[in-house]
């Protein structure tokens, strides 16, 4: 069997790999593209280790062909900060201690970013809601929470400067 | 003369049943020994299997630590952690 | 933002200590850079798998592995026979003594495969493919036995044997057949039938809880290489690289200075990663093959093969008077061991009471062998679920005697000065304050509206202490470098920093904090135990105190004055000689930069077992709404109270107490193994084994009780373990004041919770 040449747009750049038809995108992004941010934690679409968001839309990677990927724009963990600045998200994460372990931690980030995108205002429950696909053993979701709500209303504020 | 303290049946079973013992000793390692003289096995159960609280204070390294003659010993099973 | 409630004296004024600085290893976590256990990769590595019985409990009658080394790009195909056939042998490598043949029988089965999912051989190839091919080509011969998981059953006289060689200890006459009972312990104190005759009431409950997983996310997984001279290298995600190395030292029978262990970042371990599962099987494969290999379990494999903790059964028997003092307890606690001895029942035993001054009581513990995977630690191990009985049973007391949860605890509750239920006096505990704190915390006072319930519940852990090395480097720019040996899983790196940054008066930014390799410093047992902060933050204290005593020799040799005139004073030497009145301050990188010329490098390492770790005692409170047509229960409110000792990184005490709560809350209400018929666990994925997630859970308020432990430099006590304990008694005794029946099988998942509705 021959592996597949995919081309896409990773974080913005073009990427060129080779990929297996039965891999994963995740296996392409972690192994082939080498971008490790992306983490497998359970290869079944449940615990959102994986979070990328494709063409705009949150996916979990584990569960989408590398081959899928052909022709799409991908945005990983790795493409969050900007020039070396720290996407609101991130630097809240860190000044509410919403990581511990930090395994789940870029795909908490991933799905956030994506949560803000889609809603710039929301409500306790309405985060809760969103991230319920993305596990977190170690820190009860309260300061990831308030993370979250604390980079969406600066980035509101921002918005509105 | 210090006291010492066996707490559980795995410990007792080395005791014949004492829970407490006088054991005339002026540290901790010797006090082991003895231990260990009186009721042969029990010096190699106690380093290998229990912990150690000289006057309420658990000790993983106890074996240099001087005993009064008021001292208490506590000898229990030695638990792990998560 | 929590509470902090201060019930200890501070004379110093601190800098740094009770700060939230962001952690120096935030920024990587928060890019993707950091690097965990499955990040890491080597020239030339290959990939490797397990090959995994599917039966419970099975004799292996033959394995034939030709087909599977004749698959192209296969390398290695390893077994037992590839592993040293150990003599039962106790070793600390842990954190207590394991038996090392039954460590290295579970990481590669030897004549029996003794649960679904047991490593049975394992091969490395160049692709993933590759080795699933060969895996599939393993042909394993099976002589298929009956199984038995339940402990109850396991226990019975007429249950299947697991090992032939296995005899109760503990009895008072050694039994004459084997048996799955692998030791009876006891405690004992008092008169218990006079305590039980003093009683106005006395209630027998049974209560029952299921096999649960510390469910980290990130799955085991390790890239280790053994060159053709013997010296070998481990990158794996673990909570004790140097518990790594004595434990692939002792299964495959090296040397321990041929194996070097590098700790990669580790995405949660709670206790399930204080043992090895793939590091020796990698070895032994990368010595075959003559190449690195890596292995990575997949999420099905770490529920099947590694560690839960115990499902049980317990049988408490309590009695009070009518004013509410509890007169006597007898609590019978069995434990599921797993596959080989070694459950958490002894802990369970000794934590079961440990917050009650009870004058009468007898535990007794069962370990258990089951045909199930072998039990891990998993936070405060075995203390949850005794407490769940226990808690349980004070709070029907409670409502037995009319009393408030409350009040019930505080008139027997433990306090300075009181003997342990498993032995020393206690000192400087903090108990009494936590139930003070949520006693008068505006929770307690907040009305309920219907199906809804309020449940209180406390638990304790000991937290230990143990050996550990750090050592302190001052840079020439007068920076500094902490070297620690213990994993960071939780944030303690940075409160490493912090420490030192406080002795030695720099601001936190200065101070960097790593965490190294087995043979780049000192011995330090594993993370875990809550033992971090205390042991490995004094070694880290008491380094830096050396730096500052040799800084001060130095100034005082530079000013030619007396030691004793030379000062320590926010990061500068202060000259205090009245004599000479015109000398500046020295600071730190002043002094550094003269280092060559003062008596060489500054650097001290300080190694040390660390004694009188405090215990910590937690109080909870937890608001439930049950719905009566589908039986859910909703967590509403939840509020922690816990003697931390001291907080070095409040934001990270927190989190550990939310964190602890958050996995009580999933045991209490979702979590548990299933197992089919044939004893295969049907839930193996995160689908199934629910654990909670965000939608799940409200804020979970912290309230920090300082009372500080004088035996740590800066008082601090251990709080990773404390607040699971609390949890599984505190929902489901809101569960029985919501509901008005009292549930006694957890996990509380709905279908039990709707069947009793419908029967009330």
């Amino acid at each position: 069997m021959k592996r597949r040449h995919v081309s896409a747009i990773v974080n913005g750049d073009p990427v060129e790999f080779l990929t297996w038809p039965g891999s994963t995108l995740l296996d392409a992004l972690r192994d082939e593209l080498l971008l490790t941010g992306s983490k497998e934690g359970c290869s079944s679409g449940d615990c959102g280790a994986c979070s990328v968001i494709v063409d705009g839309r949150l996916v979990c990677s584990c569960l989408m062909l590398a081959a899928e990927a052909e022709g799409r724009r991908i945005e990983t963990i790795e493409g969050m900060a900007e020039d070396g600045a720290l996407h609101p998200l991130q630097r809240k994460f860190l000044e509410h201690a919403a990581l511990q372990c930090g395994f789940c931690t870029p795909g908490l980030l991933v799905a956030a970013k994506a949560l803000l995108e889609a809603n710039p205002e929301p409500t306790e429950s309405e985060a809760r809601y969103w991230l319920a696909g993305n596990l977190c053993r170690c820190t009860g979701y309260d300061k990831v929470i308030r993370a979250v709500m604390d980079a969406a209303a600066e980035m509101r504020q921002a918005r509105r400067l | 003369m210090p006291r010492v303290v066996a707490v559980g049946s795995a410990a007792r079973a080395f005791t014949l049943g004492a829970a407490e013992i006088d054991v005339e000793a002026s540290t901790v390692g010797a006090m082991i020994k003895t231990l260990d003289t009186l009721f042969p096995g029990f010096g190699e159960h106690i380093e290998r299997r229990m912990a150690i609280a000289i006057d309420g204070e658990i000790h993983q390294d106890a074996s240099g630590a001087p005993l009064r003659p008021d001292t208490e010993v506590y000898l229990f099973p030695r638990i792990g952690g998560g | 933002m929590s509470e902090v409630l201060d019930r200890g004296v501070t004379e110093v004024e601190l800098k740094v200590v009770g700060t939230r600085p962001i952690r120096p290893d935030g920024t990587e976590k928060v890019t993707g850079a950091a690097m965990f256990g499955a990040d890491f990769s080597m020239p030339g590595m290959l990939v490797g798998k397990i090959k995994r019985s599917p039966h419970a409990h099975a004799r292996i009658v033959s394995i034939d592995t030709r087909r599977a080394r004749a698959v192209p790009g296969v390398k290695a195909v390893v077994t037992a026979a590839d592993f040293p056939d150990l003599a039962s042998e106790e070793y600390e490598g842990g954190e207590s003594a394991s038996n090392l043949r039954d460590l290295s029988l579970n990481c590669m089965a030897r004549a029996k495969a003794l649960y679904d999912g047991h490593a049975v051989a394992a091969v490395a190839a160049v692709s993933a493919a590759a080795a699933a091919e060969a895996i599939d080509l393993i042909e394993i011969e099976y002589e298929v036995l009956p199984h038995v998981i339940d402990v109850e059953e396991a226990m019975a006289h007429d249950a299947p044997v697991l090992h032939a060689h296995l005899f109760t200890e503990g009895l008072e006459t050694r039994p004459l057949s084997p048996s799955n009972i692998a030791q009876k312990n006891e405690l004992a104190r008092g008169d218990l039938p006079a305590g039980f005759a003093a009683a106005d009431v006395v209630m027998e409950h049974r209560y029952t809880t299921a096999a649960v997983h510390q469910g980290y996310i990130e799955p085991h997984a390790c890239v280790a290489s053994f060159a053709p001279d013997g010296q070998c290298q481990v990158w794996s995600s673990s909570q004790g690289q140097f518990m790594v190395r004595t434990y692939c030292a002792k299964v495959l029978d090296l040397e321990a200075s041929n194996i070097r262990v590098t700790p990669a970042e580790i995405g949660g371990g709670f206790g399930g990663k204080t043992t090895v599962y793939l590091e020796p099987v990698a070895l032994a494969l990368s010595r075959q093959a003559g190449a690195p290999v890596k292995m990575v379990m997949s999420r099905e494999d770490v529920f099947r093969a590694t560690g839960p903790t115990s499902g049980a059964v317990i049988e408490i028997k309590l009695g009070a008077t009518r004013e509410g003092e509890i007169t006597a307890a007898d609590v019978v606690l069995k434990y599921q061991a797993g596959a080989f001895p070694g459950s958490p029942v002894g802990a369970g035993s000794m934590t079961a009471l440990a917050c009650y001054d009870i004058a009468n009581f007898r535990i007794t513990g069962y370990d258990v062998v089951t045909n199930s995977p072998k039990v891990a630690a998993y936070r405060a191990p075995g203390a949850p679920i005794a407490a769940f009985a226990v808690e349980s049973a004070v709070d029907e007391m409670a409502l037995e005697l009319g009393m408030d949860p409350i009040v019930l605890r505080e008139r027997n509750a433990v306090k300075d000065g009181v003997k342990a239920a498993y032995g020393p006096t206690y000192r400087n505990i903090g108990y009494l304050e936590t139930l003070e704190a949520i006693r008068d915390h505006p929770h307690y006072a907040a009305p309920l509206g219907p199906n809804q319930g309020r449940g209180v519940a406390v638990g304790f852990w000991f937290n230990v202490g143990g050996e550990s090395t750090a050592a302190v480097h001052i840079n020439e720019d007068g920076t500094a470098v902490v070297v620690t040996g213990n994993p960071d899983i939780g944030g303690s790196r940075a409160s490493m920093a912090m420490m030192a940054a406080e002795v030695l008066g720099l601001p936190i930014e200065k101070v960097r904090p790593i965490v190294a390799d087995t043979a780049s410093i000192g011995f330090s047992m594993l993370t875990g135990g809550s033992r971090t902060t205390f042991a490995t933050g004094m070694a880290v204290t008491q380094a830096a105190q050396k730096i500052v005593a040799e800084l001060r020799r130095r100034a005082a040799q530079i000013w030619n004055v007396d030691p004793e005139k030379a000062e320590w004073r926010n990061g500068a030497a202060v000259c205090l000689d009245p004599a000479k009145p015109e000398i500046e301050p020295l600071s730190l990188a002043a002094l550094a930069g003269r280092s060559a010329r003062t008596g060489g490098p500054i650097t001290a390492e300080v190694s040390l077992t660390a004694q009188g770790a405090g215990p910590g005692f937690g109080a909870h409170i937890c608001d439930v709404e049950v719905d009566p047509e589908t039986g859910h229960v909703t967590i509403l409110r939840y509020t922690a109270a816990q003697d931390v000792g001291r907080a070095i990184h409040p934001a990270y005490v927190e989190g550990q107490i939310q964190g602890g709560v958050a996995q009580g809350i999933g045991w209490a209400l979702n979590e548990e193994y299933v197992f089919d018929r044939l004893g295969r666990m049907e839930n193996a994925g995160f689908l199934d084994y629910r654990v909670p997630v965000a939608s799940d859970l409200p804020m979970i308020e912290p309230i920090i009780v300082e009372v500080a432990n004088p035996r740590h430099p800066f008082g601090a006590k251990g709080v990773g373990e404390v607040p699971i304990v609390p949890p599984l008694a505190a929902v489901a005794n809101a569960v029985r004041r919501a509901i008005g029946v009292r549930m006694t099988d957890l996990p509380l998942s709905p279908p039990k919770i709707r069947a009793v509705i419908d029967a009330r």
